[in-house]
């Protein structure tokens, strides 16, 4: 690894660094002041971001980045269960890592950043900054993951960060109740990810005498000497996949290969919030805004898609599991962004709308292949321009919030010459991620509709097209409702600019949002065969940019000006908009499937076993043993010639059993 | 008689004859005197029997030692030592209540 020099070979500090901040302020900075936890806090993660950059310029350039070859940089051996059975920990380095490495530090550097200025003055500072040192920390110990036992343990510790920022404000009950369910949902859903690690797991050790030594040799050249079950190197080796997926369970005639791939999406769907596993995602905006833009737009949620990206040949040597992905990708898109319309508080359209754009990375892995990896660098791609816009969208959400004091859109308005900034800035995001050229959404959407397209997936592509138009719309509505018209509250209209350090990481993503784009994507973060080079289909870019100026245009329509055309479009279509409004009433049904099956039929039995039989056959030893105790107690008559007459009479039974003994 | 009983040398089972009938006499009176000091007196009678067969045997076992006399006096004197406590105890009881009845003294019942 020559060509890699210091950064490659320092590459574990990406990740360390923010660790390291997170306990230096945990323990020692933030008791002592808040200002100071705040600026180290967003130094640390200044440094990881400029490592991560230098990491990426030196891998992309290299040959082995132009070769999309995956490298560990580093590794040490953590747990040993046994002589060949050890779980390691260490640095990955290959296209999909690297490029979220960059990702992570760069928005969570500008969050930082923007945090100083938003949370200025709050109680929970310090503690704050703490948390979201200890998010990035996790999130980039998942993606840096070279086997998948790392990869869940830093899975889970993004979880209990995401949890305990969206209850930062844990006497607010509605934080605390947002917060549970979000690490209840997801950790139900990582349930399904164990019992898929375990089984990869178990026949992966199973085989790996028979398979290894081939994959160990070619692996030499990754760097890795000490080759694992688990490593990913080794599960994702077609030798091996092909062996798991000839194993047929003799349950509903699916292999062994295709259901622990279902089970690992189930923990993908979980963090990244599909349908039906999507109801904690929007309670999540309880947090603080920038949390919501770090964790719930751009990095966390889409710890899913990377996960089946990071396991895409094992999806795609299981035809139906990354079917399963395409058709969840693709409804969860349309549905969410079907609710997002018609969603009042500012915040929740945009947690719909990632909801849905987090849909679209999941069709485009759907549909893509080894042989037509088209849609694996789309989805990257998407994830990618998404995690600036989405980041930039919240920012700029937050930035309104603060300074109007409301969530809901319908109290804002007027808003564009009160804050010019974050009105441009907002702007620009919103029209990156209606996908109108030249901003950066244009360009993912454009690779993610070609290689629907291409693959002959056609029902995706109609919804996925259809999904383009609808965004289009929703994100016009709460920009034309925000920003436009007259103030329809007291707070917005005397509306002030946020100050500059919360601008400047407005402006730096507003400035990535409309640029990205033009980077030639697939040329770095490609998989499986080269991509026939496609450039830009006119035909596709016609017909997406078609559905996103309708959607403008509906939005246009029904926002601008007066807005009793939105209302009598609403009293129109009634009960059906009633039903989108309540979102499709998930949250009751899940209300009632919990308390009126889960609680009533298994819940209260268990309740009543617990308390009957259990605590009976505790109570019942503890009765037995008082009992016992209050009869022999009468042999403690306390009169001394008693006790000594026992000692006789024990003592003489002894030289009994001595002299039978002895005989 | 008179002549056989001179002319006769007591030996060593007439000694344990003799230590297990002071030993049956202090065991009846432990468990059955009422009074305290009569207990005490019981106790130091066992104790006596149990010196008296330290005595013999080594007197007919081994009698080139000194061994079993040794421990006699050792007997005799933690025997002092247990009677001075244990009176002591039993005056401050009679003091406290006027009477060393042990079938009074339960308070450890409770």
């Amino acid at each position: 690894m020559e060509q890699f020099s210091f950064v490659f070979r320092n590459a574990w500090l990406i990740p360390a660094i923010p660790l390291v901040s997170f306990a230096v302020l945990g323990l020692f900075v933030s008791p002592i002041s808040k200002r100071l936890a705040g600026v180290i806090g967003t130094v640390a993660i200044f440094i990881s971001a400029a490592f991560a950059f230098l990491l990426a310029w030196n891998y992309f350039l290299s040959p082995a980045g132009k070769e999309h070859t995956a490298l560990i940089a580093w590794t040490c051996e953590w747990l040993r269960y046994q002589t060949g059975l050890t779980v390691n920990i260490g640095v990955l380095v290959d296209p999909i890592s690297v490029l979220l490495m960059s990702v992570v530090t760069t928005v969570s550097a500008l969050v930082h950043l923007y945090s100083i200025g938003y949370m200025h003055g709050d109680e929970g500072y310090g503690r704050f900054f703490g948390y979201l040192n200890l998010f990035t920390f996790s999130m980039l110990g998942l993606v840096v993951a070279p086997n998948i036992i790392q990869m869940y343990i830093c899975w889970e510790l993004v979880g209990v960060s995401s949890f305990l920022l969206i209850g930062l404000y844990y006497q607010k009950p509605a934080a605390v109740a947002a917060s549970n369910k979000a690490f209840i949902v997801t950790r139900f859903a990582d349930l399904g990810f164990l019992i898929g690690i375990i089984i990869l797991g178990y026949y992966g050790y199973h085989f790996f005498g028979e398979f290894a030594p081939a994959v160990a040799s070619t692996a030499v050249k990754n760097g890795v000497t000490n080759l694992q079950p688990f490593d990913f190197l080794y599960l994702t080796n077609s030798a091996v996949l092909a062996k798991l997926a000839s194993i047929n369970l003799h349950f509903f005639d699916i292999s062994l290969l295709t259901a622990s791939m279902v089970l690992v999406f189930m923990g993908a769907a979980g963090k990244s919030a599909m349908f039906p596993l999507h109801i904690w995602l929007p309670d999540a905006m309880e947090g603080p805004t920038p949390v919501s833009a770090l964790i719930h737009a751009a990095t966390m949620v889409v710890a899913g898609v990377y996960l089946v990206a990071r396991l895409f040949p094992a999806f795609a040597a299981s035809g139906t599991a990354l079917l399963l992905v395409a058709y969840v990708g693709a409804f969860t898109s349309i549905f969410a962004a079907i609710i997002g319309i018609t969603q009042d508080d500012i915040k929740r359209v945009l947690a719909f709308s990632t909801l849905s754009q987090l849909g679209y990375m999941m069709l485009a892995l759907g549909v893509a292949t080894m042989a037509h990896p088209l849609g694996y660098s789309a989805s990257m791609f998407h994830l990618f321009t998404h995690a600036f816009f989405k980041a930039l969208l919240f920012l700029a959400a937050g930035a309104v919030i603060h300074a109007v004091n409301t969530n809901n859109i319908w109290e804002m308005g007027g808003l564009a010459k009160k804050l010019p900034v974050t009105h441009a800035t907002f702007l620009v995001a919103t029209l990156a991620i209606s996908g109108i050229w030249p901003f950066a959404g244009f360009f993912s959407k454009d690779e993610i509709l070609a290689s629907a397209l291409s693959g002959g997936h056609y029902v995706v592509f109609a919804i996925a097209l259809t999904v383009a138009g609808i965004t289009a719309l929703y994100m016009f509505r709460i920009y034309f409702v925000t920003f436009w018209g007259k103030s329809r509250g007291d707070a917005a209209g005397h509306a002030h600019e946020a100050p500059a350090v919360m601008l400047l990481p407005l402006v730096m993503l507003a400035i990535l949002s409309a640029t990205v784009g033009f980077v030639n994507f697939s040329d770095y973060v490609s998989i499986g065969e080269p991509i026939e080079h496609h450039g830009i289909n006119s035909k596709i870019a016609v017909s997406a940019t078609a559905a996103a100026l309708t959607g403008v245009f509906l939005a246009i329509f029904f926002y601008t000006g007066q807005t009793d055309r939105a209302a009598m479009m609403s009293r129109l279509l009634g009960r059906i908009y009633t039903l989108v409004k309540q979102k499709f009433y998930i949250d009751e049904f899940y209300i009632f499937v919990t308390h009126q099956i889960l609680f009533r039929f298994i819940s209260r039995p268990a309740a009543w076993f617990d308390r009957h039989i259990v605590d009976g056959g505790v109570n019942l030893s503890a009765w037995i043993t008082r009992t016992t105790g209050g009869k022999l107690r009468y042999l403690q008559t306390g009169q001394v010639q008693v006790y000594s007459l026992w000692f006789v009479g024990g003592m003489l039974f002894l030289l009994l059993i001595l002299w039978a003994g002895a005989r | 008689m008179i002549e056989s009983l001179s002319l006769h040398k007591p030996h060593i089972e007439h000694w344990l004859v003799l230590s297990a009938i002071l030993f049956a006499i202090g065991l009846y009176g432990l468990l059955s005197r009422r009074n305290a000091i009569g207990i005490l007196m019981s106790i130091e009678l066992m104790l006596n029997s149990a010196v008296l067969n330290l005595a013999a045997f080594n007197r007919f076992v081994a009698p080139a030692s000194v061994d079993g006399q040794i421990m006699a006096l050792f007997v005799i004197a933690v025997a002092a030592a247990e009677a001075v406590v244990a009176m002591a105890i039993f005056v401050a009881i009679f003091r406290y209540r006027r009477i060393v009845d042990v079938n009074r003294m339960d308070l450890m019942k409770d």
